[in-house]
C-alpha cells in the first residue's frame, strides 16, 4: 500500500512539473466545451437564394417576401432571366434558384399552373439540400397561406410537427454528450499511454522494474490520476453544458457518472494495452490516432449507427464508446434510466474487464 | 570466503539463433567488488540483467542472494541494487523526491525514508541540491546519485552497469571511493567497466570475449598468469581473439 502511495504521488508530481499538462487539463475541457459546439453544427444558415421571377404577381411577391423573412435564406437577386440566375449559381454566389413560370398565379387559380422549379447546388451536399428543405418548407407556407385566405382549411393546420427530447431541435444539444466522449477518449485514452511510453523512452520504467514493484500497482499508480483527471473533466464539462448552453440532463448525474467511470477506465485498460505494444511516443500517437478515427466515426459520435449500412451497424457492436455514446445521449436527452439502459452499462463493464486483463497480461517486466 | 552471494552454472541466453551469453559459471563471495569485464557486445549486460531479474535465462542455473533467478526473480528484486548503464532516474523530480521515491518503493517507512536520505545527502555533500530537478544535475553527479538510490535500502548486492562511462576522473575516484565503502559495509558489488585501471580496483576479476568467461582471478593473478604489466595489456590479449563487434 506504502508503494502504491508513493507511486501516486510521484505520477502528481510529474503531471504537475510538466510545463503542458495542467494547462491543458483545465483549458481543454472550457474550450472544448465553449467553441466546439458553435463550430459544429449542421444548421444551415446564410443559403443564398436566387428568385427567377417570371410572373411579376401577388403570388411570386408574397413568395419573394418569405424568402426575404426567413432566416435561413437570403434572397439576394431577384430577376427574370433565368440565365442570370444560372450564372450566379456557377460562380457560387448562389446555393438556390427558385423559378416561377410564366402566369403561375393564374393557372393556380385553375388548379393545373405549371410547376416552380428548385435548382439547388448540391457541391455541400448537405448546405444544397438542407437549404433545398427550407425553401420548399418556405414556399409552401406561402402559398398555404394564400390558399388560407381564400379557403376554410389552412394547408398549415393539416400537419403537426414535434420533436420530442431535442424540443429546440437544437444541433448543440446533440453534439455536447458526444464533445464529452471525445474529451474522455483523448485525456484518459491518449495521456495514460503517453506516460508509460514516456518512461520507456527515458528508461527510468527499468530503474522500477528492476524494483519489486508488481506490474499492477505500478499500472494502477499510472491510471488513477487519469481517471481522477477525467471525471475532472466531465464535472467541468457538465458544469459548463449546463451555464452556457442550459443544457442539464435529464436523467439522473449518477447514471451519467457510472457510464463514465466505466467507459474511463475502458479507454483507460486500451490504452495501456496500446502502451504496452510500443516503444516510442510516436508509435502510440499514431496506433492511437488510428483507433481513435473509427471510434470518431463509427460510433455513433458524429452520425447516427442507424443511418450506417448493414455490416458497419454489425461492426460498432464492439466499439467501447458506441455504448457510451448512447449511455449519454439518452440520459442527457431523455432522461433514461440505468434499469433501462442496462444492456449498454454490462457491455462498457465487460470492456472495462477485457482491456484492463489484457493490459495486465502484456505488460512485461522481464523478457 | 564460504559465503557465496551469487552463484551462477552454465547460464546460458540466446536471442534467436544468436547466443548473447553462452555458458558461464562463476561465484561471487560477500563484500566482493566483482569486475565483470568485456568488450562491447560481448554480453555482460545480457548477463547482468539476468542476475537482476530483467530478463529470464534460456538454459542454465543461477542464484542470488539464495534465490532462483528463473522462479524467484520478486525475492531477488528486494534485496539488490541495480544502475542501469542508462542514466534512468526521473529527471523530472528533484534529488529528495527520487530518493524518497525509491525508498518508499523498497518498503522504507516515512520515517527511515527521511532518515536514510539525510544521511546519505550528508555523505554525498549534496545537502544543497536537494531540491534540485534531477535532469538540471551535471553527469557525473547523476551517477553518484543512482549509486546513492541503488544501495538506499542497503541491498545484500548491488549491480553496476558502467557506472562511470563519461564520468570525469576525478568524480570517478570519488565514484570507487563510495565503492568501497559500500563494500566495507558488507555490500557485494558487481561491477561492468571498460576503463582498466578500475579493474586493477576489483577483489576479482572476470573477462567475458563472445558470450563466454575467458579468464577469471585476482588482477594481480591474472597479469601474471598473462604475462601482462597490466589490466589493460591483460584484456587487449583475450579481446584480441574475439571474432563478435568491434
Amino acid at each position: 500500500m506504502r508503494t502504491f502511495i508513493v507511486l501516486l504521488q510521484k505520477e502528481f508530481l510529474q503531471i504537475r512539473r510538466n510545463s503542458f499538462l495542467p494547462r491543458l487539463i483545465i483549458a481543454f475541457p472550457v474550450l472544448v466545451m465553449l467553441l466546439m459546439p458553435l463550430i459544429m453544427t449542421m444548421d444551415v444558415r446564410n443559403v443564398n437564394v436566387a428568385l427567377v421571377d417570371l410572373d411579376l404577381s401577388v403570388v411570386s411577391r408574397r413568395i419573394a417576401s418569405h424568402i426575404e423573412a426567413s432566416e435561413y435564406l437570403d434572397l439576394i437577386e431577384t430577376t427574370a432571366e433565368y440565365q442570370l440566375a444560372i450564372e450566379a449559381l456557377e460562380q457560387g454566389e448562389v446555393d438556390v434558384i427558385v423559378q416561377i413560370p410564366d402566369n403561375f398565379e393564374r393557372d393556380m387559380m385553375l388548379s393545373a399552373p405549371e410547376r416552380i422549379s428548385i435548382i439547388a447546388n448540391a457541391v455541400n451536399a448537405t448546405k444544397g439540400g438542407i437549404g433545398m428543405q427550407y425553401i420548399v418548407q418556405t414556399i409552401a407556407r406561402a402559398l398555404a397561406e394564400l390558399r388560407g385566405e381564400n379557403a376554410p382549411v389552412g394547408f398549415s393546420e393539416l400537419m403537426t410537427v414535434e420533436n420530442r427530447y431535442n424540443p429546440t431541435l437544437d444541433y448543440r444539444h446533440y453534439m455536447i454528450p458526444a464533445l464529452m466522449i471525445i474529451l474522455f477518449i483523448l485525456i484518459c485514452g491518449f495521456l495514460p499511454a503517453l506516460s508509460i511510453v514516456g518512461e520507456k523512452e527515458s528508461g527510468s520504467i527499468e530503474q522500477i522494474n528492476v524494483t519489486p514493484v508488481s506490474r499492477f500497482t505500478f499500472i494502477l499508480s499510472k491510471l488513477v490520476p487519469y481517471w481522477i483527471i477525467g471525471l475532472f473533466v466531465l464535472t467541468v464539462a457538465i458544469i459548463v453544458a449546463r451555464l452556457v448552453y442550459g443544457l442539464e440532463p435529464a436523467g439522473s448525474v449518477w447514471a451519467i457518472y457510472l457510464g463514465a467511470l466505466l467507459f474511463i477506465f475502458t479507454i483507460s485498460g486500451f490504452s495501456l494495452t496500446v502502451a504496452n505494444f510500443s516503444e516510442t511516443m510516436q508509435q502510440t500517437m499514431f496506433v492511437m490516432f488510428f483507433f481513435i478515427m473509427i471510434f470518431m466515426l463509427m460510433s455513433g459520435l458524429l452520425t447516427p449507427v442507424d443511418s450506417m449500412p448493414e455490416w458497419a451497424q454489425r461492426f460498432t457492436l464492439i466499439l467501447p464508446p458506441r455504448y457510451f455514446v448512447e449511455i449519454l445521449r439518452s440520459v442527457y436527452l431523455k432522461g433514461t434510466s440505468i434499469a433501462e439502459l442496462w444492456v449498454n452499462y454490462v457491455a462498457l463493464a465487460l470492456f472495462a474487464f477485457v482491456f484492463n486483463t489484457l493490459a495486465a497480461v502484456t505488460y512485461k517486466k522481464q523478457i | 570466503m564460504n559465503d557465496v552471494v551469487i552463484s551462477v552454472r552454465e547460464l546460458t541466453k540466446c536471442f534467436g539463433d544468436f547466443t548473447a551469453v553462452d555458458h558461464i559459471s562463476f561465484d561471487v563471495h560477500r563484500g566482493e567488488i566483482f569486475g565483470f569485464l568485456g568488450a562491447n557486445g560481448a554480453g555482460k549486460t545480457t548477463a547482468m540483467r539476468m542476475l537482476c531479474g530483467l530478463s529470464y535465462p534460456t538454459s542454465g542455473t543461477g542464484s542470488v542472494v539464495g534465490y532462483d533467478v528463473m522462479h524467484e526473480g520478486d525475492k531477488i528484486k528486494r534485496r539488490i541494487g541495480y544502475m542501469s548503464q542508462r542514466f534512468s532516474l526521473y529527471n523530472d523530480l528533484t534529488v529528495w523526491e527520487n530518493m524518497s521515491l525509491f525508498a518508499g518503493i523498497y518498503g522504507l517507512t516515512k520515517k527511515e525514508t527521511e532518515k536514510r536520505a539525510t544521511e546519505l545527502l550528508a555523505r554525498l555533500n549534496f545537502v544543497s541540491e536537494r531540491d534540485t530537478l534531477v535532469g538540471s544535475l551535471p553527469l557525473g553527479w547523476k551517477q553518484k546519485l543512482s549509486f546513492v538510490i541503488a544501495t538506499i535500502h542497503r541491498p545484500r548486492v548491488v549491480f553496476l552497469d558502467e557506472p562511470t562511462g563519461g564520468v570525469d576522473p576525478i568524480t570517478r575516484r570519488q565514484f570507487w571511493e563510495m565503492i568501497y565503502e559500500a563494500a566495507e559495509e558488507g555490500t557485494t558489488i558487481f561491477v561492468t567497466t571498460h576503463y582498466m585501471d578500475e579493474a586493477e580496483y576489483c577483489s576479482r576479476v572476470s573477462i567475458m570475449v563472445d558470450g563466454e568467461v575467458r579468464a577469471l582471478d585476482t588482477p594481480a593473478r591474472l597479469k601474471k598468469q598473462f604475462a601482462a604489466d597490466s589490466m589493460d595489456e591483460v584484456f587487449r590479449i583475450l579481446a584480441r581473439g574475439a571474432h563478435r563487434g568491434e
